[in-house]
């Protein structure tokens, strides 16, 4: 099942292209990377694809809806986290999930409902009454990932999830978005730390407005001839015409 | 080598009693002139209280440190004039033009842009075009290369960098490194945060910082060496379900998702398989990170 189906799709403004026909499809349970460089046209995309901006031409879908038409219903058919923001630190758990649940469309039932289940998956029973603030960073960014998936979206937009956290909470993380991904849950993950991508099932690699590569990192790697994601990036984003400097 | 940085048993710890949080515990190490020396740890790691320390922003709780033979309480002022410091924030004046930026920091610091040109030169050409331009309105790479312009216009003999290369792009990141090695060859001691373990191997020598503690100083090479296992790594086409079978292994003594696939250390003696179809073990090199979990597991 198609999560994400983009066809040719723009963003002019004036006559600068940000975005130029973007085409990729993301397919549910997937992880997708979406890497580029400062001023590739990362955040126009995603602000395209999140329903917040309405793309100049082309096709696009998003958990079903239409980017011209269904803006709206893709707003509550998406999650979002990122590392600089996610939760309210001076509220508890419980608090954060019913505020975003709320924010979400969640009626109180249903709230209530799905809240016992996600504070035992997190292993947080004894420490449902703290306020975020005090939790540790790697439970911390659980909690932000069970927050961010609470109304059940079709997907899950992660914004540098793992920006200057420990390895060791960082291999949590990612443990927890492959378990996610198991249950079928679908991430795009956008970064410029390109050992985040390493961890992605697919890969593309935004340079100018365009899409110049889109594969596995493993695919990746083997047709340019390098050791590492930091080695493809390099190959394709140093001969990007604007925004290098 | 001299010395140029010396730092012995140092802590730091913000706010009283009950709220006490500890920042540094107990630091020590030794850097050298001509020295390209990298700190390494993530967020809150006590990273930037150590480099406030040094360029006598903050005063520490106990212990001791020098830069160039001065002590960071009692001789600050000399400090200030031989140090050249790029903090983790965008520290310019926004409001100002670039050269504007430039010419100030030189200013205050006695020196002329002119006589340490040189210096600059190679870092500056590349922003000169937007010599014009406010420094509010310039792309992140173009914020870093002046920032450490206006760090290196005094002609400092050590240069504290804290955190230069986090929020900015791969290719700048990759040119702002090559900066620093040619920096190096002119004798400065450099000393650089980062929270990029990739960003190690670049460095003479690393010390890995976490909770406020160094867990290592050596050098990238050295470090790998000493790491206590034979290493390997595997795959499949699901590696949340390779991962979930490894752990019911009994020969695997511990294993870990990096990347696109999984690293396994296996129990000494132990036979050296998975069973996983169509997966395989092989040995590999470890990489900063790997020595990384491995020293935070130790604590």
């Amino acid at each position: 099942m198609k999560v994400i189906e983009v066809h040719n799709l723009c963003k002019y403004f004036g006559r600068f292209g940000a975005v130029r026909n973007l085409s990729f499809e993301v397919v549910k349970g997937e992880i997708f990377g979406f890497l580029g460089a400062n001023g590739a046209g990362k955040t126009t995309a995603m602000r395209m694809l999140c329903g917040l901006l309405t793309p100049t031409s082309g096709k696009g879908r998003v958990a079903g809806f239409d980017v011209y038409r269904e803006s709206e219903k893709i707003k509550r058919s998406i999650g979002y986290m990122s590392q600089k923001f996610s939760l309210y630190e001076d509220l508890t758990t419980a608090e954060n999930l019913e505020l975003f649940g709320g924010i979400y469309g969640m009626g109180r039932k249903e709230i209530k409902a799905k809240m016992a289940g996600v504070i035992e998956g997190l292993e947080l029973e004894a420490g449902k009454a703290l306020l975020v603030g005090s939790l540790p960073e790697g439970v911390k960014q659980k909690v932000a990932f069970a927050v961010s998936t609470f109304h059940s979206p079709e997907i899950v937009f992660l914004d540098e999830p793992t920006a200057g956290v420990d390895p060791i909470a960082r291999r949590k993380f990612w443990e927890m978005i492959y378990e996610a991904a198991n249950r079928g849950v679908t991430s795009f993950v956008t970064t410029h730390y390109m050992d985040e991508a390493e961890y992605c099932n697919r890969v593309s690699i935004l340079v100018d407005g365009e899409v110049r590569a889109l594969a596995s990192p493993r695919e990746l790697k083997q047709k340019f001839g390098a050791s590492s994601m930091q080695e493809v990036f390099f190959a394709l984003a140093q001969k990007a015409k604007r925004g290098v400097s | 080598m001299q010395t140029a940085i010396f730092i012995q048993d140092l802590s730091k710890s913000y706010g009283k009693e009950k709220h006490r949080a500890t920042a540094l515990k107990n630091v020590s190490l030794e850097i050298g002139q001509g020295e390209l020396f990298g700190l390494i740890g993530p967020d809150g790691a006590g990273k930037t209280s150590l480099f406030r320390i040094l360029a006598t922003l903050l005063t520490p709780s106990s212990g001791k440190a020098t830069v160039e033979g001065f002590d960071v309480v009692k001789d600050y002022r000399e400090i200030r004039r031989r140090v050249g410091y790029m903090p983790g924030r965008f520290s310019l004046y926004c409001d100002l033009s670039v050269e504007e930026n430039l010419e100030f920091f030189a200013t205050v610091s006695g020196a002329t842009v002119r006589e340490n040109y040189d210096l600059i030169a190679d870092i500056y050409r590349q922003i000169e075009p937007f010599k014009k331009r406010r420094a509010g309105k310039l792309s992140g790479g173009m914020k870093q290369k002046l920032a450490l312009c206006c760090a290196l216009v005094r002609r400092p003999a050590v240069l504290l960098l804290d955190e230069p290369t986090t929020g900015v792009d791969a290719v700048s990141r990759r040119e702002f490194w090559d900066i620093l090695k040619n920096l190096k060859d002119e004798g400065m001691c450099i000393f650089v945060s980062t929270p990029y373990m990739d960003e190690a191997s670049l460095c003479d020598r690393i010390a890995l910082i976490q909770g406020g503690e160094v867990l290592s100083t050596n050098t990238p090479a050295n470090l790998v060496a000493s790491y206590p296992f034979t290493l390997y790594k595997t795959r499949a086409e699901n590696n949340y379900l390779l991962l979930e079978q490894l752990r019911t292994q009994s020969n695997v003594r511990f294993c870990y998702i990096s990347g696109e696939s999984l690293r396994v250390v296996f129990h000494e003696g132990a036979e050296r398989v998975i069973r996983y179809p169509s997966s395989e073990a092989e040995e590999v090199t470890p990489s900063i990170e790997d020595c990384f979990i491995q020293l935070m597991k130790k604590r």
